[in-house]
């Protein structure tokens, strides 16, 4: 029985391609809106926890100056760290994996007739691990080079690029300003950050050799911290500023004078704001859908008065109400869901060409497919409904007058 | 040939008896009496014609006899079962089972071909693609239009089509055949073609027929004549001069 009935529907609908195209076109659209958004959205979330977590892992970040001022507005107010902080944090605080201080200046560098603008950054063998950075080639620094401050480093794979294409440059000197050092170490390639900086873009020297021959302070302006598997950065987070305002002898009440980031938190807060995004224009699609739907009910009612005479013959020869119902409601139903088809596919096809356009990874989500296709036909069934119990109702002798 | 029988005493339950059936349409002041009391009894094997003016209450009767309607009071016993206080759904069961309906517009569905159109009822009966097929082509070879079931009712013509409501009718096997002007449509040679099928089918097959015509020619292949004048019935005789 519902196998005739779904013919029939199947039939009813092939009578009428165009008017039966038209009808669906509103889901078509809303569904494939839904799906595009998602998948769009989808991928970028991807992406955006992706290259935060290539910032490293558990990864905290402490500066000098106040959160949300610039770092080069915020150096005549608040003192910048000196090693003496690092070493603090590593030896009073638990649960850290790694402690690496950080001195940083933009340099000019220089191989044979090569010249690059790059930044040097001065650290230990820690902020390798901070930032969980394999060498692709060569050495980490020894303990004896960062303890005297020898010129020697390791470059990131951009600054290898523009200074020695593709000859391989260990043993080689670059130079930094006056400076000259020689290639110890070759990083591997990290791309692109999330904030579309490139992360592959410095020199990374013994943290010593950049503060006496490149700054020419003892300075630290910044510390890179990692926190332990399993360790709550959060509660880490507390421990250092706790700590930093007791080193800075900031009184209670007072405001920090620092400021530590916490990567995880960044990641929450990106694919949170992304989330709420894909969320509202999902919410818009589902708009859409609604009016799909309306378009559906508005045609089926016309085709129940159209067809009010096959209606009556339907019923006088001893079709039930239920069967007209029936009738009514698969046509509907076939007709959304054949819609919601439709769209998924124009959705992903058009996820696929967005996410390339875009350069967000495509990232197919099958839960929101199955979600679109019951949504769809669940559309048919709530907005066919109303016009099958209209058809079901007609009265058989009416019905047969009708012209 | 079967000799004509009409109220028959022995025949302990008749096929169709309306007692004291009445149809009021409206309410209060607007009420209008459609029947006014019927007492009715049609027995098996029967070709009746109803024939009366427009709004003597035929079409009325017609609706109950074929359960589109149910009386506002009095009794319709089908073969002694009360049927007249039927729900809707359980009225379209009793339709589905014992009757086939023949109307003047012929109400086939258009854009379906002959043999789809003869097995329509079945589907409702619920029986298989296969059975339908054989029964619809069977029905449709009855009424003489082998040959013709690929086509649809745009391609057939009127006498055509109305053999295609016949078949439709009789392919279900029904008890009763209740035709509404089944000839109103159609000229004098094919109204006589399908009087003569319907003929064949109340003969050879014992198919009950009552028949609504406005056309005294046509009435006159019928066994027994009843006239309807305002909601009541007028006369009702045995038909002397079968054609």
């Amino acid at each position: 029985m519902f196998w005739n009935v779904l013919l029939l529907a199947l039939r009813e609908i092939r009578r009428n391609v165009m008017r039966s195209s038209l009808t669906i076109l509103g889901i078509v659209i809303g569904v494939s809106a839904v799906i595009t958004m998602v998948t769009l959205g989808g991928g970028a979330t991807e992406q955006v926890s992706a290259e935060i977590s290539s910032l490293g892992s558990n990864l905290l970040h402490v500066r000098p100056g106040q959160r949300g001022r610039g770092p080069g507005g915020t150096r005549s107010t608040a003192d910048m760290f000196k090693m003496g902080d690092a070493e603090a944090i590593s030896r009073e605080i638990s649960g850290l994996a790694a402690v690496a201080p950080v001195a940083s200046q933009a340099v000019q560098a220089i191989s044979g007739n090569q010249n690059w603008s790059t930044a040097v950054i001065g650290s230990t063998n820690a902020y390798l691990q901070v930032r969980d950075w394999p060498l692709e080639d060569g050495r980490r620094f020894t303990n004896g080079e960062l303890r005297a401050g020898k010129t020697v480093c390791i470059i990131g794979s951009t600054v290898r690029k523009e200074l020695f294409s593709n000859r391989n440059p260990l043993g080689d000197s670059i130079r930094l300003g006056k400076l000259s050092c020689q290639v110890v170490g070759v990083l591997e390639s990290k791309g692109q950050s999330g904030f579309g900086s490139d992360q592959d873009d410095f020199v990374l020297l013994p943290l010593r050799a950049v503060q006496r021959r490149i700054a020419g302070n003892t300075d630290i302006g910044g510390i890179y911290i990692s926190a332990q598997d399993g360790i709550s950065t959060e509660k880490v987070k507390k421990n250092i500023e706790r700590l930093m305002r007791e080193l800075r002898r900031i009184a209670p009440g007072q405001d920090d004078d620092f400021h530590v980031n916490d990567m995880q938190e960044l990641v929450s807060a990106m694919t949170g704001t992304t989330r709420v995004l894909t969320g509202l224009l999902g919410a818009v699609a589902a708009v859409s859908l609604l009016v799909g739907g309306i378009g559906i009910m508005n045609i089926m009612l016309v085709s129940v008065t159209e067809r009010t005479r096959e209606i009556g013959i339907r019923l006088a020869i001893g079709a039930l109400a239920r069967d007209v119902l029936m009738q009514f409601l698969v046509e509907a139903v076939v007709l959304s869901s054949f819609g919601g088809v439709i769209g998924i596919i124009l959705g992903l096809a058009a996820a696929v060409v967005g996410a390339r356009l875009l350069s967000v990874p495509f990232v197919l989500n099958p839960g929101i497919v199955a979600v679109a296709f019951v949504f769809s036909a669940a559309v048919g069934v709530v907005f066919g409904y109303f016009p099958a119990r209209q058809a079901a109702r007609l009265d058989p002798i009416e019905a047969l007058r009708h012209e | 040939m079967k000799s004509m029988i009409f109220h028959q005493t022995d025949f302990p339950v008749p096929l169709i008896e309306l007692k004291g059936v009445t149809k009021v349409y409206g309410k209060g002041q607007a009420a209008m009496n459609a029947l006014s009391g019927i007492d009715l009894r049609i027995d098996k094997g029967e070709f009746v014609a109803v024939m009366g003016p427009s709004g003597s209450g035929k079409s009325t009767c017609m609706n109950i006899l074929g359960c589109l309607d149910s009386p506002t009071s009095g009794t319709y016993l089908f073969e002694g079962v009360d049927i007249g206080k039927l729900s809707r759904d359980q009225r379209a069961r009793f339709r589905r089972h014992y009757l086939g309906f023949i109307f003047q517009g012929f109400n086939l569905l258009s854009r379906t071909s002959a043999v789809e159109n003869v097995e329509l009822p079945m589907i409702y009966r619920g029986a298989s693609a296969a059975d339908r097929r054989i029964l619809a082509l069977r029905a449709l070879e009855a009424v003489g239009l082998t040959g013709w079931e690929s086509h649809t009712p745009a391609e057939l013509s009127g006498g055509q089509q109305q053999r295609v409501a016949i078949a439709r009718a009789i392919v279900t096997a029904p008890n009763v055949l209740l035709a509404d002007e089944p000839t109103g449509n159609l000229d004098s040679v094919r109204s006589r073609e399908i009087m003569e099928v319907l003929t064949t089918f109340n003969r050879e097959r014992g198919i009950t027929i009552v028949m609504v015509t406005h056309e005294p020619d046509m009435a006159a292949y019928a066994k027994r004549i009843i006239h309807f004048v305002d909601g009541r019935v007028d006369s009702d005789r045995p038909n002397t001069e079968v054609a």
